[in-house]
């Protein structure tokens, strides 16, 4: 099996680092795909969209393809992992066998279990998970598309699945990746950026409080761009928050018809 | 997958419904819910499609590989598939290898796609006995609301239906569509209480005595068949559900396009 070569540019994928000498932001400031640097791919986020899920939300970042489902808090399985105290988060971000262009082997990889790690940790900390003590809340992020940025599209997804499925949080969480192309920083990179950029930063915050709840780095900045991205990804961050609030409230707005009509037949309950 | 509880009032009002010939979303025994086929879905597939009936939500990709033949057939490409029942569809699927449904789901529908002959094999040889082209078909059950063989086995279907061979990325001439010579179509009706009903929901199946699914070709032709579940079929019944799956697969086949 031979690999593809990068979509345009011919060159075959390389490591964070190196490699700065394939232009990727023209002189004027704009970027491959036409974006400013400090510009956000298209955001769609949709709450509710699976009806056997307890929680579920579908988002797109640019190119990538995120769906996220919660189930529970349920009964915890394995056994000895329930916590008397509390419920424990259990996330798993998974990308599918199609979702990248060489095929990927269904199942987990050391990759996708430290993504799931750091991801369930960045719940366990909004999720008021003492509120359920002994039980489990299960996250499942598929990966359905993937150009970049996946699990800070992820964790997006699963932070509206939540608070779809009524988990008790102290807010949102939106999560986007900075990075640095052509030695400038440069917001929300896109695949071509990441496999010839030269850092990657994904972060997480709490807009509320903004308290940072995922932070990975990889490649070389100095002091000036590590503090510059940092104030691009929380900026970038506050604007996905807002589009997570906009998809709660359109899955959950009541139009004057609909309301209408729901006092006249109630509607027929259904569960799985 | 553990099996699925299911409480005794919702076991007797689909029960009386069907006494009185009706179902529980009031469509008739050989009636499909709402279809929904979106080809094309994943860019980073050769070929895929989102497919919806009713509630039930499958996304199918292909992607192409080249790799060594078979030694019982040097001159035929490979079709590999295999089906995931992730845990985001279901409170009962968990992570982990394929189990049995999963399994058997894989194999009927690859079944209908290879006795079919669906697609010509032999187009995708590159080199007798060295290399071959090689379809992953890629099953991921993302919502489950019953019939997951008919929906997977149109979400195949539909992806293969728009693959583009990527010879070109491979140094192996121009892209070209996947030889397609049939269209296969598959249909599946349950036994309950000696009813059949065409693609039933999920609480439908949690009632039934027996499955049975029918995959027939453009010509009205059988090519594969399955039936499931521990309940038995009269031969009257294996004909009913034959003759409908001719006529309703001529009606979805058009939805393919």
């Amino acid at each position: 099996m031979q690999a593809r070569t990068g979509r345009g540019f011919g060159i075959k994928v390389m490591t964070m680092g190196g490699n700065s000498n394939v232009k990727l932001i023209s002189d004027d400031g704009i970027r491959v795909d036409g974006r400013k640097v400090d510009e956000l791919r298209p955001i769609r986020i949709e709450a509710g969209v699976l009806k056997r899920a307890d929680g579920s939300a579908y988002v797109e970042f640019g190119k990538n393809k995120v769906l996220a489902a919660v189930y529970g808090p349920r009964e915890c399985h394995p056994r000895h992992m329930q916590n008397p105290a509390k419920a424990i988060i259990q996330c798993k971000y998974n990308m599918i066998a199609f979702s990248v262009n060489d095929r990927k082997r269904p199942g987990p990889d050391r990759r996708s279990v430290e993504i799931s790690k750091i991801i369930s940790e960045a719940f366990e900390y909004v999720v008021f998970t003492e509120n359920f003590p002994r039980t489990s809340i299960d996250v499942y992020i598929e990966v359905l598309q993937a150009n970049a940025g996946t699990r800070c599209a992820g964790l997006t997804a699963a932070s509206v699945a939540l608070a779809d499925a009524g988990i008790p949080m102290k807010d949102l969480v939106p999560a986007v990746a900075v990075g640095k192309v052509n030695d400038q920083v440069v917001l929300d990179l896109q695949k071509e950026e990441d496999n010839f950029g030269q850092a990657d930063l994904p972060i997480a915050i709490i807009p509320r409080t903004g308290e940072v709840l995922l932070l990975q780095m990889d490649g070389h900045m100095t002091r000036a761009e590590f503090d510059q991205a940092i104030e691009m990804g929380v900026g970038a961050c506050k604007r996905i928050y807002d589009l997570q609030k906009d998809a709660l409230a359109r899955r959950y707005s009541v139009e004057k018809s609909e309301e209408d009509q729901l006092e006249e037949a109630p509607a027929e309950t259904q569960e799985g | 997958m553990a099996r699925a509880v299911m409480s005794e009032i919702k076991k007797d009002h689909i029960h009386k419904l069907l006494a009185k010939g009706r179902r529980v979303d009031n469509r008739a025994w050989d009636e499909f819910r709402p279809i929904t086929i979106q080809p094309g879905y994943i860019e980073t597939a050769e070929g895929s499609a989102r497919v919806k009936i009713g509630n039930t939500d499958v996304l199918v990709g292909v992607k192409m590989a080249i790799g060594a033949p078979f030694a019982d057939t040097p001159n035929k490409g490979v079709l590999s598939t295999n089906a995931e029942l992730i845990p985001m569809a279901s409170p009962n699927f968990e992570s982990g290898p394929p189990d049995e449904n999963s399994i058997e789901l894989a194999r009927v529908v690859d079944r209908g796609i290879r006795e079919s002959q669906m697609v010509d094999l032999e187009a995708l040889c590159i080199e007798p006995e060295k290399e071959v082209w090689i379809m992953f078909t890629d099953i991921y059950v993302l919502d489950y609301d019953g019939n997951l063989f008919d929906a997977a086995f149109l979400g195949a279907i539909a992806a293969l239906n728009n693959v583009m061979v990527p010879a070109k990325a491979n140094d192996r001439g121009d892209d070209y569509p996947l030889p397609i010579q049939h269209m296969p179509i598959s249909v599946t009706a349950v036994q309950i209480e000696n009813s059949i009903l065409v693609d039933p929901t999920l609480d439908e199946e949690k009632v039934a005595e027996a499955r049975l699914t029918v995959t027939t070709d453009e010509n009205g032709d059988l090519r594969a068949m399955q039936k499931g579940l521990a309940g038995a079929f009269s031969l009257e019944q294996i004909y009913k559900c034959v003759e409908t799956s001719q006529r309703l697969g001529n009606d979805l086949r058009k939805l393919i396009g």
